[in-house]
């Protein structure tokens, strides 16, 4: 065996190098060294994801195992950048933390995740592929109860860990199905066994998308997330919002596409129902929430519901869609729980009600804040609106008209919540608002990056069409 | 670079300018320094069209340019215009012109009110100049989204509940339509979004126009005041800062109707022959409907938002007469109903600015004390009501005409009912003349009023020529809207 084709895996080996770099780093430099811990890491990172962003040649590995296609360099690329961003709003959490002991782990449990999801993206085999949903659930109940002497940290780790848990089993369970209705686990394999709509089969594939979507949390299966992503510190909930959500529906379709292509009949309608349900619920919880983390989380679930949009049509124009709306909700996202994680830091403040006449003391967060919502929300010139549209043309050219009118008429209610924000930050008056927030440069080269993100991304039609480059469907 | 894109960069540079400036001479500066850009191109555009097409040039659109924007989608950055988008961009251009004018002391946050300002008047340029269904979309939206924070920030009385409702009802018309332009793009058979393309292939099928029709003339009707999605329209208007009331009544609600004639009948007739009647009975509800609500009101705003329901309703009926003459009339409408609301929404601001009140029961011989103010509201309620030599008259008179040309009747009805709408605008608008400008002076401190100042001055005369203007050569215009309209009305009756 020629063992000199595992090197091909070159995204997993760098990013397996800076891990270890760091580990090592953290528990043999000095004191003095320590001070440079973050600015090396960061430095780090930013120089794998550089180094990763040219898609290459599809290749496989290990006879089948791992199985890379050029759009994998691209929404590792995404994820990389998020990754980055998350690190980048973390630095000064982290300075602050406890000495700076932790930081290494912080490090090491973050970029484990990451690599439990390249291991997934990557996968052509389920066994690889159940190994990555481990890797990047187990790390990341760490990362969630990582502030050890908050309660609803621990809480919201322990929840995560036994929902995740029970996800995976069913997972498995459905993964065992597979095998044992089809006696493979390789997905090249799989495509071709799996052509008639076997009852068996069925019943595998709904148990095994379980996991899946518990992941992306979708509706029925997002009772976890706000619970979560209240108790956890505010650096880990963004990143489990968009990274772990991000890789997971990429994952999705490329199963989908790859592994499940034959039983499209199957699985449109499911998807469709999932679809609907996740983004009415979550809608309609988001306008009761007071408490910012947790409207984000509703807010999260529902831009899930949307990524379905193009995970539904399974075409080549969807899987574009779909990495450009990753991409866009990446920069979206990022920038709302910036600003929500810099004033948390500072001043505590969480709710709704505390952001009332935001605008008069930090003019400057509050107008990256409106960006960010209305990115979310779909509104022109913003990226977001752009990703939009492509993701309701995706749904549209397969013709699920219904299913996008009724997307369509849940944005605007998303609107509604997302101006409510704005009304808070901009409109009401406060007797005390929020006093001037000062954020490290850190924080700030970050909101900068998600600001320009956001208006450029949609205007420069150049990022879109390289990624349909590569796009690929049934 | 082509040169209608002019008309959209001259707003983004204004946004720059205006971010640059410190206080609210550089933000006045930059505000008139682009809005006469704004004029002056749409004077030379004006112009160089009625040359071109003196030379002989027939081709439906002039100064074409296209460039590919996503390519996946078909998506091209295309403009080009016609006599309508002529009209249109000059419109647009006065109304902003004076809206300057009209905010010269805005307060609080000059800064923010100009920039979202602008960025307004982008969506509303590169609405008109552009002849892509999704850049349109696009401008479209552009256009809604200040309002939320215009209203919100700038407004009086109750102007958070009147914010949300104006931005949320006009989303969600936004969200019709675009299930409505992704509908005519897929069923022409997605290989191209452009406008002109798509209605000389004029392949979707009559299944799928039913379906889309009503969705993309709705989608537009929510702007255009289309009964029953009207309600935003008194709310919004009323509690809207002056010049926001001024351009969204005077052009953002024309978007609605060109929208209306350009997307959902050019590109599918036969649904739009099949399904005029059931929307000209609704637009008859709105123009009769909104003339009897603006009687009952005693606030100016809203007396003038409910007029603005008649008067629009009066362009979506016209457009759904399907014949040349009543078309021609639409578009005048427009233009007319957009400068003459424009001029109402300017003074009813300039005499809240002075009496603090907009009840008419509480004011009255204004006359006596703003005499320049008085002798203005008085101009715009008689162009309002159609008297000859204003744009009112030959804007309405070319609509009515045009519909009675259609003999069954049912349109005979329509029109006849229609037509009823003068006489009652005539009722409200000497009703309030009568008891506002006229009479006694009702309360003592009006008596130490001052009259308009200067730059106030510059707004009205302004519209006040434009509406003289139209309303005495109307021919010039007239006829560059008509020649424009037949390509459309031959799609119609082909």
């Amino acid at each position: 065996m020629d063992y000199s084709s595992f090197l091909q895996m070159r995204e997993e080996f760098s990013l397996l190098g800076v891990m270890i770099f760091l580990l090592i780093f953290d528990i043999f430099a000095t004191e003095n060294a320590r001070k440079y811990f973050q600015p090396l890491a960061l430095v780090l990172f930013a120089a794998h994801t550089l180094l990763n962003i040219i898609p290459r040649d599809a290749f496989e590995v290990a006879g089948g195992m791992f199985q890379y296609v050029p759009m994998q360099t691209y929404i590792k690329s995404v994820l990389n950048v998020g990754t980055f961003l998350v690190l980048l709003q973390a630095h000064k959490y982290l300075n602050d933390f406890d000495k700076g002991i932790k930081k290494g782990e912080f490090y090491f449990l973050i970029l484990s995740t990451l690599l439990g999801m390249y291991l997934m993206i990557s996968s052509g085999n389920f066994l690889l592929f159940f190994i990555g949903l481990e890797t990047a659930s187990i790390p990341m109940a760490a990362l969630v109860a990582f502030d050890k002497n908050n309660r609803r940290a621990a809480e919201a780790g322990a929840k995560y860990m036994f929902s995740a848990v029970f996800a995976s089993s069913i997972s498995l369970f459905g993964i065992s199905l597979i095998y044992g209705s089809c006696g493979t686990v390789y997905f090249s394999d799989l495509a071709l066994i799996m052509t008639n709509a076997n009852p068996l089969q069925i019943m595998a594939f709904v148990f095994f998308v379980v996991g899946l979507f518990f992941k992306i949390s979708l509706v029925p299966f997002h009772l976890w997330t706000p619970d979560v992503y209240e108790g956890a510190q505010t650096n880990v909930t963004s990143y489990l919002s968009v990274i772990s959500k991000g890789s997971a529906v990429f994952v999705l379709f490329t199963l989908l596409v790859k592994v499940f292509g034959n039983l499209v009949e199957q699985w449109q309608p499911i998807l469709w129902v999932v679809t609907v349900v996740s983004i009415t619920v979550a809608n309609v919880f988001a306008v009761r929430q007071k408490n910012l983390k947790r409207f984000l989380a509703f807010s999260s679930i529902s831009q899930a519901g949307y990524i379905l949009l193009a995970i539904i049509s399974g075409t080549a124009l969807g899987m574009t869609s779909l990495v450009y709306y990753v991409l866009v909700y990446v920069f979206s996202n990022l920038a709302a729980f910036g600003v929500l994680s810099v004033i948390e830091q500072q001043s505590g403040k969480v709710q709704l009600d505390d952001y009332n006449g935001l605008y008069q003391t930090n003019p400057r967060l509050s107008f990256v804040m409106m960006l960010a919502l209305f990115s979310l929300a779909g509104i022109p010139p913003f990226a977001g609106f752009f990703s939009k549209f492509f993701v309701f043309s995706a749904a549209i050219d397969q013709g699920f008209y219904v299913l996008v009118f009724i997307a369509l008429l849940n944005t605007i209610i998303s609107l509604y919540y997302y101006l409510l924000v704005i009304k808070a930050m901009f409109l009401t008056k406060s007797e005390n608002p929020i006093e001037l927030v000062a954020s490290d440069g850190a924080m700030k080269l970050s909101l900068v990056i998600c600001t320009l993100g956001i208006m450029v991304i949609g205007l420069f039609s150049a990022i879109y069409n390289q990624i349909a480059v590569f796009g690929f469907g049934i | 670079m082509n040169f209608l894109s002019i008309f959209v960069l001259i707003p983004v540079l204004m946004m720059v300018g205006l971010f640059a400036s410190n206080n609210r001479k550089q933000l006045l500066t930059v505000m008139t320094i682009g809005a006469s850009l704004l004029m002056i191109m749409s004077a030379t555009l004006t112009y160089m069209y009625l040359t071109e097409r003196a030379a002989g040039n027939v081709a439906e659109m002039l100064f074409m340019a296209d460039t590919v924007w996503y390519a996946p989608f078909n998506i091209h950055y295309s403009v080009g215009v016609d006599g309508i988008s002529v009209a249109m961009l000059i419109l647009s251009s006065i109304i902003v012109f004076t809206g300057v004018f009209a905010s010269w002391k805005i307060d609080p946050l000059p800064k923010e009110f100009f920039l979202w300002f602008s960025l307004l008047s982008i969506g509303v340029y590169g609405f008109f100049i552009t002849t892509d269904l999704f850049t349109m979309f696009m401008y479209y939206e552009i256009a809604l989204i200040p309002m939320y924070l215009l209203i919100g920030i700038w407004g009086t009385g109750r102007k958070e509940y009147s914010a949300m409702k104006l931005t949320l009802m006009l989303m969600g018309g936004s969200a019709l339509l675009l299930v409505g332009i992704l509908g005519i793009y897929f069923s022409s058979g997605a290989t191209t979004m452009n406008l002109l393309e798509i209605a000389k292939l004029h392949n979707i099928p009559v299944e799928m126009q039913r379906y889309f029709f009503p969705l993309t003339f709705m989608g537009f009707g929510v702007l255009g005041a289309l009964f029953p999605f009207h309600t935003w329209s008194p709310d919004g208007h009323a509690s809207a800062p002056t010049a926001v009331s001024m351009l969204h009544a005077g052009v953002l609600m024309k978007l609605g109707g060109y929208g209306a004639f350009r997307v959902a009948m050019y590109l599918m007739p036969e649904a739009a022959h099949e399904m005029a009647w059931i929307f000209l009975i609704l637009t008859g509800i709105s123009v009769v409907y909104g003339a009897f609500g603006a009687i009952h009101q005693t606030d100016l705003k809203y007396i003038n938002a409910y007029s603005s329901v008649s008067h629009c309703g009066l362009v979506l009926f016209a457009i759904l007469m399907m014949n040349e003459t009543a078309t021609t009339g639409a578009i005048m409408q427009m233009l007319s109903h957009g400068l003459m609301t424009a001029l109402f929404f300017a003074l009813i601001g300039m005499i809240y600015g002075r009496t603090h009140t907009r009840d008419i029961r509480l004011m009255g011989g204004l006359m006596k004390v703003l005499p320049f103010l008085g002798v203005s509201y008085v101009i715009a309620g008689m162009a309002s009501l159609g008297l000859p030599s204003l744009s009112g008259f030959v804007a309405e008179m070319t609509i009515f005409v045009g519909s009675f040309q259609h003999t069954d009747t049912f349109h005979r009805v329509l029109t006849i009912t229609a037509v009823s709408s003068i006489v009652i605008t005539a009722v409200y608008i000497l009703k309030v003349v009568g008891k506002i400008i006229f009479g006694p002076i009702q309360d003592k401190h009006h008596e130490e009023l001052t009259d308009a100042v200067w730059y106030e001055r510059v707004a009205v005369s302004v519209l006040i020529v434009a509406i003289f203007a139209m309303g005495s050569a109307p021919f010039w215009i007239s006829s560059m809207i008509g020649e424009s309209v037949i390509p459309v009305i031959g799609q119609l009756i082909k």
